[in-house]
């Protein structure tokens, strides 16, 4: 298919862009088959680069003959784009209805995209499975890499490579496949070092109505137990969740067949959900209009901050059992692609300093989301401003995002991102000229070719110039586990992503910048003081020898 | 003294209501100020509670641990304690009952609390702040305003100063008649001169109008006060109460200026509401801080349902307007409410902080409480219940503008010279009595009460640790630093202030902040500049001998110790949270002895909670049972 089918009109000179708190540009739009550009005629200084991929939705309006597109974003900015002539309004909005929508995931950007930097690091080879189980083999020698799942057969969900428990062999973990949805068996998520714990995940049970069991099911996950210990299965279902899931063949780990587990029901929603909250949220940030009443109202209504405090209270629970009560912990939910993986993300946050650098945190996202098998394609395929109906679109990992900014937030000094770089992570899951969040799965990910075909996304952010952005002037490195507060007051609203485009944001900037002047000066002053002590040591030296000790 | 029953109570346990077990264990005293709490540990960790402080003491009944009893503050600090016997319980309910209630002033702690000044010293606190001088900064007097003697021994209202800064051209008939005719002889009078444009703004109490009442000498001194501002055609007259509640006072034979009498002049209403509701409002907040263990929907509908951020969006609405309407119309503008004392005095500030960048210093913000509060007469003893009196009487005026003043801060960073500890500070200092500066209700009362001779002063204590106060990401040459703040008053730019409502419980307070981080870097880089400075010098020295030969020098400079700044590693590690929890470090810095012996080191009220915070997350898991995680466990996992 060519692109150019698609664009009616290729360019419409004097489009006036109304961006809020921002002046207004009047300019040339551009459609071309992935972005809509406006450039201001005067200087080439003004110009606006939308992808298409990151539209949401648009809105059409006229008066007369001037018309008027307003423009809805996947990372919740709203533009609004006056194009003089009906007929040219008419075919720039059916333009960019078309080219927003592509159903084919090999005619995105990525595919297009070439990079105009030089890749040093390739991303694609940054985080391979057999890396970090050499990590883990230092620590410990009871787990083993299985090449069970080598052709996706046994759950087209995982990744080729799993760490399971050494004792049990491939067979049984086919076996305990066949009793979890969608074959996700319960495998290795995170090796407590410090205690020896380990936090696994799987997919709920295939108990069905007539409590069927697994007696691999069992021996794999009491294979994680040390002897005499108890473990503990956190369920982010609520138990009525847990049980209505029986009819539909799914289900819990029944305490009789599980007699070393104890079963803790939360209360994460299901994705559905969470992406009525989302819209509704955006639409309450989006009215200005609103009296303290009403705003507070509909932030009640919408449920997100309910639904980051549930998360995070999960994830605190989960790194609760392992560091404090020194216990093992599987957690599932029911598919065990979503709040499962919130859950075991965030829990790694609180426990591994690691996770809480640059690289740490790409490998995290790389394990436990791009890997474990997030459906990034379905979640990430519309945001706040769908209007249709539903599919599978929901902001899950939008809320692990979140739910990292609150402990950041908290812990302004414990993680070496800022900010920046989790609303970059945001933007760049819903749209990106890079492959690394395309496909729902490394099986899909595998066929697209995407490691050849695409640049990864830690290809470019790794690189120092762009890395700059996003390191945490404030980092001070501590090997501690932090315990975020839940609290409702200690829970903001994350406005850097939420009214990010409602608000002039300069004065925050200020400070930012300020902040950063402060300890660069502070370590400019460092190093000259010590390039001073140096030759002042030196000279004393050379003077002779009545040196004071 | 006669008022303690019992100075004593052992084995009393403090509860932290969040994490149960980190309740600690202790002696309770009572002395004639303070309640005291020693722990039996090992560090004796002590717990200053000003009597003055306590807002209200509740028991409830007793149960085989003992009696509870709970010890709220004005400042929101609550203290739970769970006292062996009754009957203790009951002396001590008792006893703080009547010590927190003072019936007249002689009892107020200001009288007897003696920080070791000497005379001189304490006469020269009282004149730290200097209003003659503030108005000379903002060039008053001036050919259009000079001072005017008319209120000389409070003749003519009896709730201002002495002195009054009034137009020129207002002959002493037309000021005298104006007094007659406004609400306790509150005449309308200059609180700010804002240079820039010439424009005013002035503030009074309402006009006795009533249905069809008029006073030529008060449409003259608007008059005058208009043309006292050369260059605009009209004024603004700011009615800060909603228009029904205006209205309403015309029955009373007071209301507001009717438009066809007044020459020239615009009427705008605000609609901030009255104290009563503001009281209630809060309360509505405390309650929400102190849910058990709330829900993200208990929180927010409580916030919600408490109207507090409502209120604090009109105040700062109010002062928006006032500001836009001197510094970008260029018009004077007179501000009233009823009397003019509260929503008048609220609006007037935030105005002034809103237009002048020197009320944005630590400075300038005391000579503002000073000069809108203190001087122009704002009732601290009723608002703040520093004496036993009218319930209704009392109401959170001050803590709604120091709250303006927070969430400005959250939208001008750069733009404040102090922290938010400073507006905590002030806070409690306008409820603790320990100083003069806040009690009486007027000038002429804190004269007769003789305050100057028979108590302290708070500025100058403040000034000089002034280095707490400081927020580091303040720069004088800075863009935000100048100029008129513009903020965003949309409903989302508001916040819960969890510095000042979160306190309740220790254990949700913040956990760094990143300010003091910085604040520590600053002071590390200032160390860093005199080594260097240092170092250039010897290095210059050393070059110098090397021709003259070798001497004995000293290595002092190099072998300076570097201050380590306090890394988040020293804040968090567990070990700490377990060992410096109960040491004194964490008194609640408004305890009198350690305040003024020795400031306290990080200075952070919330230092009190970073302790805590290991456990914070556990604590709040564990808070929907309010119990033992394991308790927790039970609760949450279905039995089969």
């Amino acid at each position: 298919m060519e692109f150019a089918e698609l664009i009616k009109t290729p360019r419409v000179d004097g489009v006036v862009l109304h961006r809020p708190f921002m002046p207004t540009v009047e300019g040339t739009l551009c459609l071309t088959g992935h972005h809509l550009i406006l450039s201001s005629r005067q200087d080439n200084t003004e110009e606006l680069w939308l992808l298409h991929a990151n539209i949401d939705s648009i809105e059409k309006r006229f008066v007369g003959s001037l018309g008027t597109i307003i423009v809805k974003c996947k990372d919740l900015r709203v533009i609004q784009l006056d194009i003089p002539g009906m007929e040219e309004c008419l075919n720039i909005a059916s333009s960019i209805e078309a080219l927003s929508t592509l159903d084919s995931v090999s005619l995105m950007y990525p595919f297009f995209y070439r990079p105009l930097f030089e890749v040093i690091e390739d991303g694609w080879q940054l985080f391979v499975p057999e890396e970090a189980f050499k990590d883990l083999e230092s620590m410990t020698d009871e787990w083993r890499l299985s090449e069970v799942n080598k052709d996706f057969s046994v759950c087209p969900s995982y990744p080729s490579l799993l760490t399971v428990p050494k004792d049990i062999d491939d067979e049984s973990l086919c076996k305990a496949a066949s009793f979890r949805h969608g074959g996700r068996f319960p495998v290795l998520s995170y090796y407590h070092k410090k205690n020896g714990m380990v936090m696994m995940r799987a997919a709920q049970p295939l108990t069905g109505t007539n409590g069927r069991r697994c007696k691999e099911d069992e021996k794999l996950i009491n294979a994680t137990l040390c002897a005499g210990k108890r473990g503990y299965i956190i369920d982010t279902r609520t138990i009525a969740v847990a049980q209505q899931a029986k009819a539909r063949g799914g289900g819990f780990e029944q305490e009789a067949n599980y007699p070393q587990w104890r079963r803790i029901h939360k209360a994460i929603e299901r994705s559905n959900v969470l992406q009525e909250g989302l819209i509704k949220l955006v639409e309450a940030c989006n009215d200005q209009s609103h009296s303290m009443d009403r705003w507070l109202s509909k932030l009640e209504a919408s449920n997100w901050q309910s639904n980051v405090k549930e998360i995070l209270t999960t994830a605190c629970l989960a790194a609760q059992c392992i560091d404090r009560e020194g216990a093992s912990v599987l957690v599932h939910g029911t598919e065990g692609t979503d709040s499962t993986l919130q859950v075991t993300s965030l829990a790694q946050i609180i426990l591994d300093p690691a996770c809480r650098t640059i690289r740490g945190f790409e490998a995290l996202i790389e394990r436990e989301w791009l890997q474990a098998g997030h459906p990034f394609q379905q979640r990430c395929a519309q945001s706040a401003y769908s209007n249709g109906k539903p599919r599978s679109e929901a902001p899950v990992f939008l809320l692990f995002l979140d739910c990292v900014w609150q402990i950041l937030r908290q812990f302004p000094c414990s993680f070496q991102f800022n900010e920046n770089f989790l609303i970059m992570l945001f933007e760049h899951a819903y749209a990106s000229q890079f492959g690394t969040f395309l496909g729902n799965s490394v099986a899909e990910r595998l066929k697209l070719l995407l490691s050849q075909k695409t640049v990864s996304l830690w290809s470019w952010v790794n690189r120092p110039q762009e890395l700059e952005r996003f390191l945490n002037p404030l980092y001070e490195p501590n090997n501690l586990v932090i315990w975020p507060s839940v609290a409702p007051q200690s829970l903001l609203l994350w406005e850097g992503v939420f009214l990010r485009w409602n608000r002039s944001t300069k004065c925050l900037d200020e400070a930012y910048q300020e902040m950063v002047h402060i300890i660069e000066y502070n370590k400019e002053l460092q190093n000259k003081v010590n390039s001073l002590r140096r030759q002042l040591a030196q000279l004393e030296t050379e003077d002779g020898p009545l040196q004071t000790p | 003294m006669e008022h303690i029953r019992t100075p004593k109570v052992e084995n009393v346990h403090m509860i932290d209501r969040l994490t149960p077990r980190k309740s600690t264990v202790g002696t309770l005293y009572l002395s004639s100020t303070h309640t005291i709490f020693v722990e039996n540990s090992e560090a004796r960790k002590e717990t200053w509670v000003l009597h003055s402080l306590v807002y209200n003491v509740e028991r409830f009944p007793t149960n085989p641990s003992g009696s509870p009893l709970i010890i709220r503050c004005k400042n929101f600090h609550v203290y739970r304690l769970l006292i062996p016997q009754e009957r203790d319980c009951l002396d001590v309910l008792a006893s703080l009952t009547r010590l927190s209630r003072p019936e007249c002033y002689g009892e107020l702690f200001c009288f007897s609390f003696n920080p070791n000044l000497d005379k001189e010293l304490r006469e020269k606190a009282w004149g730290f702040i200097d209003l003659k001088a503030e108005f000379n900064r903002m060039g008053i007097p001036s050919n259009l305003w000079h001072v005017t003697a008319a209120n000389h021994e409070y003749r003519l209202c009896d709730t201002y100063p002495s002195e009054l800064f009034v137009p020129k051209s207002a002959f002493p008939a037309v000021i005298v008649g104006s007094a007659k005719f406004r609400s306790r002889g509150r005449l309308p009078v200059l609180s700010y001169f804002h240079r820039d444009t010439s424009a005013s703004i002035c503030r009074s109490s309402q006009p006795l109008s009533g249905f069809s009442a008029r006073s030529s000498d008060d449409e003259q001194m608007l008059q005058a006060i208009m043309k006292s501002n050369p260059i605009s055609e009209f004024m603004y007259v700011v009615d800060t109460r909603p228009k029904l509640n205006a209205m309403a006072n015309r029955a009373a034979g007071k209301g507001y200026e009717n438009e066809d009498h007044y020459t020239n002049i615009k009427l705008q209403f605000i609609g901030i509401e009255n104290i009563h509701v503001m009281r209630n409002s809060q309360q509505k907040l405390i309650d929400v801080g102190e849910l058990a263990a709330p829900s993200m929907s208990d929180f927010l509908w409580g916030l919600e349902n408490s109207g507090w951020l409502k209120h604090i969006k009109a105040v700062l609405d109010a002062g928006v307007f006032i500001a836009k309407a001197v510094a970008e119309d260029g018009v004077s503008v007179l501000v009233h409410c009823s009397d003019g004392w509260d929503r008048t005095a609220q609006a007037c500030s935030v105005a002034s902080v809103l237009l002048d960048p020197y009320y944005r210093t630590i400075k300038g913000l005391m000579v503002l409480i000073e000069k809108d509060w203190v001087s122009f007469g704002h009732k601290f003893s009723h608002r703040y219940a520093h004496l036993d009196g009218d319930p209704k009487e009392v109401s959170p005026v001050m803590d709604q503008f120091l709250e303006c003043v927070w969430q400005l801060m959250q939208q001008f960073p750069c733009a404040f010279e102090f922290n938010e500890r400073f507006l905590i500070q002030l806070h409690t200092h306008i409820y603790s009595c320990q100083y003069g500066n806040f009690i009486g209700n007027c000038q002429k009362e804190r004269r007769d009460l003789r305050l100057q001779e028979r108590t302290h002063s708070l500025w100058p204590h403040l000034w000089e640790n002034r280095a707490e106060y400081t927020n580091p990401l303040y720069r004088t040459d800075h863009s935000q630093t100048q100029g008129v703040l513009k903020p965003l008053t949309t409903a989302y730019c508001f916040k819960f202030w969890k510095g000042m409502y979160g306190r309740a419980e220790k254990s949700v307070a913040s956990h760094q902040s990143p300010a003091d981080c910085l604040n520590a870097v600053r002071e590390e880089s200032q160390q860093l500049e005199e080594e260097l400075s240092a170092h250039q010098e010897r290095l210059a020295q050393l070059k110098e001998k090397k021709t003259s030969g070798g001497r004995k020098k000293t290595n002092k400079l190099s072998e300076r110790v570097r201050r380590p700044i306090p890394t988040e590693s020293k804040l968090s590690s567990p070990l700490d949270y377990f060992t410096t929890t109960r040491s004194e470090k964490h008194t609640p810095s408004f305890t009198l002895p350690l305040e003024l012996a020795a400031p306290p080191k990080n200075g952070d009220p919330d230092d009190l909670s970073t302790c805590s915070d290991f456990e914070s997350g556990v604590a709040d898991l564990s808070s929907r049972s309010s119990f033992f995680f394991f308790f927790f466990f039970t609760c949450n996992s279905e039995k089969i």
